[in-house]
């Protein structure tokens, strides 16, 4: 890994990562509460995911750059994320067959 | 360390995926017939399987301490295992459709795939291989959930499942950036003595818990349960009431005496709001409903509030009382779901107030739902009176005082809905009751298990003294 990032008049400091991660993380939050549309609401979620890996990634490379622990946690990150995506996108077909569209109104077959 | 034989460390991982290979290759090979002895070799295989975790052994760590085997730990995989075997016990009329029975295979492979998940999630000694549980235990868990494909509530409730489960994941990582960006380290022994309660990390904590609590339907994050509970197959949902929120309860309980340990004082305060939140919400939904897998559903939420009263104290004596109580809360949840699927199964009926006249016609499976019911609503001398007072007498010993007395007066309120059912099969008229109707011969067995545990395990001192020898406090 390389060197240790001293805060230089040029360099991005790493808070900026942070506000950056920040931002994307409760941008997905919004997402996933003010969506009508399952698939939009997927995506919020992936944000979410990926803001994770953006902190995972600043953390790193800034504060511990002699250890990949946050890399590989990003990494692994990522992965899993796929998985649950293919999973869910799957399940949302399955509504679709079933109710038709994927707008969150329509699908209400239990009460309260 | 680069050796092959830290493997055989995992000597319960290591059984669980010789079985779950054998079960994917017999589902493969086997034709017509040979899979009418599919589930007879499934619970056999897990009943050995279970005998294999059974067996104690010393706390070891593997792989650099990424895995770490607690022997509380092992008690915990035995009772899941346990659960998992009544579960599969009960399974044989989910697919009484043809159709369905095509898919029979696929339902046990991925149950226990979730229970591997859950394997990993208690056992982990580091922050990744805890991840990667908790998605190994919900990824298929929700595929599950939609398994019913003629069903579209079960579409619907699979649908909300994954994607609360993505949602939470995303939650609970976010507070662990937080935490390895504090501490510079995610396993589980060397955070502890770097997390000093400073801000950063509070939040980090908050957002991990509450990812966490999302898992275990804890009060403010229980909105998905009720329909999830209610859309899943009923067999599914008896494994997310009682295998996923204990694994997921336990999972909690180590992370918060092993890790969070210099936090005691912020996740006391969190925990104290939540539980009585959670035991005090849960019970007012569950009065409301009709629907039995929905009253359950409730039920179990607030049951989850009284799990959490073992954490509390961050005591020895409370992880034990609190693994106790997952092991007297599996024989009484579970026979109530045995009832509830017999019936569903043969009448297609759900609703409390179907089991009107219930003793009349079928009196074995009224009683057997009579002690259930008692022993989930803490009645002397059931199991499950005994599981509450202890972990009762686990928060007072620390203090808690006001904290029990508003679970001990939710215990009464939680009687009021319990005993509806009852009344229900036994006071209750109906002019055209459910027929008297023959319980399948594995959910049979099943319901005598249940019951045996029900009249036992409270008063038979062996399981909470034998479970009382591995507990720990906060570290």
């Amino acid at each position: 890994m390389g060197e240790i990032i001293v805060n230089t008049a040029g360099a991005i400091p790493l808070t900026a990562y942070l506000i950056v991660g920040l931002i994307m993380f409760f941008a997905g939050i919004y997402g996933f509460f003010a969506r009508k549309n399952l698939i939009m609401i997927l995506i919020s979620v992936e944000l979410v995911l990926n803001a994770v890996d953006i902190n995972f990634a600043a953390f790193n490379r800034y504060l511990f750059p002699d250890q990949m622990e946050g890399m590989f946690y990003a990494l692994f990150v990522i992965a899993i994320a796929a998985c649950e995506t293919a999973v869910a996108i799957a399940i949302i077909i399955n509504v679709y067959r079933k109710f038709g569209n994927t707008e969150v109104d329509n699908i209400q077959q239990m009460k309260e | 360390m680069e050796n092959f034989s830290n493997f055989l460390t995992m000597r319960e991982e290591l059984s669980l995926v010789v079985l779950i290979v054998f079960l994917l290759l017999y589902d493969l090979i086997a034709g017509k017939r040979g899979m009418r002895y599919f589930q007879p070799v499934a619970i056999g295989l897990l009943a050995l399987h279970t005998l294999i975790t059974l067996i104690p052994r010393a706390e070891v760590s593997a792989f650099g301490g990424m895995y770490t085997h607690l022997p509380m730990a092992g008690v915990v995989k035995s009772i899941l295992n346990l659960a998992t075997l009544i579960i599969f016990l009960q399974a044989k009329e989910l697919f009484s459709s043809s159709k369905q029975r095509q898919r029979r295979g696929e339902y046990y492979f991925l149950t226990l795939v979730t229970l591997l998940g859950m394997y990993f999630m208690v056992s982990s000694g580091h922050f990744l291989l805890f991840f990667i549980g908790l998605e190994m235990a919900s990824i298929p868990l929700s595929t599950l959930v939609a398994m019913d494909r003629r069903c579209k509530k079960s579409a619907e409730a699979g649908a909300k499942y994954i994607l609360l489960a993505a949602f939470s994941s995303g939650i609970l990582l976010f507070g662990i950036s937080y935490l390895y960006g504090t501490t510079g380290t995610l396993y589980f022994a060397d955070m502890p003595p770097l997390i000093s309660a400073n801000a950063l990390q509070i939040m980090g904590f908050v957002f991990f818990s509450a990812g966490l609590f999302f898992k275990l339907s804890f009060v403010p994050f229980h909105l998905w349960a009720g329909d999830v509970y209610e859309g899943a197959p009923t067999n599914v949902t008896s494994y997310l009431s009682v295998v996923s929120k204990g694994a997921a309860a336990f999972a909690l309980v180590v992370l918060l005496f092993k890790v969070f340990g210099n936090l005691i004082v912020q996740w006391q305060g969190i925990l104290y709001a939540i539980i009585i939140l959670t035991i005090t919400v849960g019970n007012l939904f569950a009065i409301r409903q009709d629907n039995m897998k929905r009253f359950l559903a409730f039920s179990s939420i607030s049951q989850a509030g009284y799990i959490a009263l073992g954490m509390m104290g961050g005591t020895a004596l409370g992880m034990n009382m609190l693994v106790y109580y997952l092991f007297v809360y599996l024989f009484s949840n579970l026979a109530a779901f045995g009832v509830v699927i017999s019936i569903e199964n043969k009448t297609g009926k759900l609703n409390i107030s179907d089991y009107n006249g219930l003793y009349s016609t079928n009196p074995k499976l009224s009683i057997v739902m009579m002690l259930a019911m008692f022993s989930l609503g803490g009645i002397p001398p059931f199991a499950g009176f005994f599981s509450k007072f202890f972990i009762f007498s686990a928060a007072v010993e620390q203090g808690f005082y006001v904290l029990v007395l508003i679970a001990a007066l939710n215990t009464v309120i939680s009687l009021y809905y319990y005993l509806k059912v009852v009344k229900a099969m036994f006071l209750n008229h109906s002019d055209n009751p459910i027929p008297t109707l023959r319980t399948e011969g594995y959910n049979r067995v099943s319901l005598v298990l249940c019951t045996v545990g029900i009249l036992v395990t409270g008063i038979v001192s062996l399981f909470v003294e034998s479970i009382s020898a591995f507990g720990f406090g906060v570290q």
